[in-house]
């Protein structure tokens, strides 16, 4: 058995292309370049870029949501590369996605537990719907969310109710690896130290590992065990999170880090211009 | 102390329906060349204290109490024609998402000069020639082009200096940015941040900035007014706030940032006691 849960080996990835109605060539926008990730058992690992920068596609292609151009996706030994979806299926429980935006990916027409439910009775990981009640209602108490909530619906919650709800109806499919992408950029500072907390417990507890994908540093630095630096579809520096952060060798890493604002007044934040800095 | 541009004292803004408390007993000042930041979570009221100063809150919210000085001016008593003039000249918005802010069917040309026509009574000649160094002072290279495009064509960062450009444009005395970087990447951020900061000393305009981010705050703000359901928590200097918080709310708040200096601080939840006193203390008559 191999040490790495995912490992992605010089992925491509590639929008576009192909021939217009008239039979014009479209021109090809690569996405990914040649990026190689891995994610070892038990590890979170953070993938951090500004927009555009192909780390939600990396992500999705992780998960084989995209097709990859070029390249190798191995989950847990096997190549999952171009297998189709049926062959997919029974590992789709083992991946699971936890959403950006969890108004947008709760189903507004279902009560909370139906969607909390729901996913565990389709991948048989409850036996009946009281063994699901059970298992609900243990996840709930852990993560501090009322049993009232069960027969409510998504637009009556809270945004880090909803959002704790969506990792809730992850975790009890008991999968080996969860992609969280940018899942606390809309919350407030409570909310967001709340569900990253969540997270943590849960990697700790469950031993799953974890891609983190987010565009603010601080957030990878406190979760994440290592960390991949993307930018225009090609990791520019990975490492050791401790070691990254206290040594950032590529330029663009260094812009990210000091592009943050801390809490605490810096009166040369503002004028300290990063090298990589162009004007638009 | 110079002068405050805005002032307002005892603000009371209740919802018409069940006569909830929505602001209560609200007081900050802002003086020329100053940046006050409004902080607090979703729901604080940030964003209500600036519609009032720019009276456009819903209807079916009603100011009960208290004044908005605008150039020693109280707004409040002013008729709703002339206060409309006078905001529409001498205040502006720099809203946060600029993609809904601006509008998707008109090119950037005539939605940068609209203002300066209509209140300054310029011809579209005169208009277009403001506006092009206006662009040229938010940075934006190839200003011709910006003119001609449509806000579907420019990049979330071009999006937001345009409507800095916007927003100087008839030389406001006061500018309330409410959240306007929430959208943008953190590089970017930094980039409209600085624009915000060296435009306003250019001109000395008074900033009221709207923000959920401690750490923007730390980088821009003077002074800040820290607001939970409604109700100002803590006010002071910027510096003597984040380093000796005299509130626990305002020292809870600062733990729960994460922070890439210090990874093992920070990511603390502000705990339910202190969030349950301040509810109980905004619920007392």
């Amino acid at each position: 058995m191999s040490q790495d849960i995912l490992v992605a080996g010089n992925i491509e990835v590639a929008f576009g292309g192909g021939r217009r109605l008239f039979g014009s060539a479209r021109p090809e926008v690569k996405v990914l370049r040649g990026v190689s990730v891995r994610i070892g058992r038990g590890e979170t690992v953070g993938i951090v870029g500004e927009s555009g920068s192909g780390k939600t596609t990396l992500g999705r292609a992780l998960l084989r949501l995209v097709d990859v151009a070029t390249g190798r996706i191995v989950f847990d030994g096997a190549d999952i590369t171009h297998i189709s979806e049926t062959e997919m299926r029974p590992l789709r429980r083992r991946m699971q996605l936890i959403f950006q935006d969890p108004m947008a990916s709760l189903n507004p027409r279902h009560t909370i537990r139906r969607i909390v439910t729901e996913p565990m009775r389709f991948h048989g990981v409850a036996k009946d719907s009281a063994d699901a009640e059970t298992r609900v209602l243990e996840i709930f108490e852990r993560f501090s969310l009322a049993v009232a909530c069960l027969d409510r619906y998504p637009h009556e919650l809270s945004g880090g109710q909803r959002q704790r709800i969506g990792i809730a109806r992850v975790a009890l499919l008991a999968p080996d690896f969860v992609l969280a992408d940018e899942i606390v950029s809309g919350l407030d500072v409570s909310t967001q130290a709340q569900a990253l907390n969540l997270l943590k417990g849960l990697s700790r507890d469950l031993g799953l590992s974890m891609a983190f994908i987010s565009h603010d540093l601080s957030v990878i630095r406190a979760v994440c065990d290592r960390v991949y630096v993307l930018n225009a579809g090609e990791v520019v520096e990975e490492g050791a999170c401790e070691a990254l952060f206290a040594n950032p060798r590529h330029p663009y890493t260094r812009a990210l880090i000091d592009a943050i604002p801390l809490p605490r007044v810096d009166p040369n934040w503002l004028g300290r211009a990063a090298a990589t800095e162009i004007l638009a | 102390m110079s002068l405050a541009v805005l002032a307002i004292s005892g603000l009371g803004v209740v919802s018409d329906r069940d006569a909830t408390p929505i602001l209560r007993d609200i007081s900050l000042r802002v003086a020329s060349g100053e940046t006050l930041g409004l902080v607090g979570e979703s729901g604080a009221g940030k964003s209500t204290i600036g519609k009032a100063i720019l009276g456009i809150l819903p209807r079916t919210v009603q100011v009960t109490s208290g004044e908005i000085r605008f150039e020693g001016r109280d707004l409040l008593t002013f008729p709703a024609a002339a206060r409309r003039r006078l905001i529409s000249e001498r205040v502006a918005l720099i809203p946060q998402d600029p993609m809904t802010a601006l509008n998707p069917g008109r090119r950037i040309e005539g939605q940068l000069t609209d203002g300066l026509r209509l209140w300054r009574g310029l011809d579209a000649q005169a208009a277009r020639h403001i506006a092009l160094r206006l662009l040229a002072e938010v940075h934006i290279r190839d200003p011709e082009r910006v003119l001609r495009s449509f806000p579907h064509q420019l990049s979330g960062g071009m999006r937001q200096r345009v409507l800095i450009a916007a927003a100087f444009a008839l030389e406001p005395t006061l500018i309330i940015a409410d959240e306007p970087t929430t959208a943008l990447d953190v590089t970017v951020q930094k980039q409209i941040l600085r624009l915000i900061r060296n435009m306003q000393h250019a001109h000395g305009t008074a900033v009221i900035f709207v923000s959920h981010d401690l750490g923007v705050v730390a980088q821009i703000c003077d002074h800040v007014t820290l607001l939970y359901a409604g109700r100002i928590v803590e006010q002071g200097a910027t510096a003597e706030m984040l380093e000796a918080p005299k509130h626990a709310y305002t020292r809870a708040l600062i733990e729960a940032c994460p922070r890439y200096d210090r990874p093992d601080a920070g990511l603390r939840p502000v705990p339910e006691e202190i969030l349950a006193q301040l509810r109980a203390e905004a619920a007392a008559p």
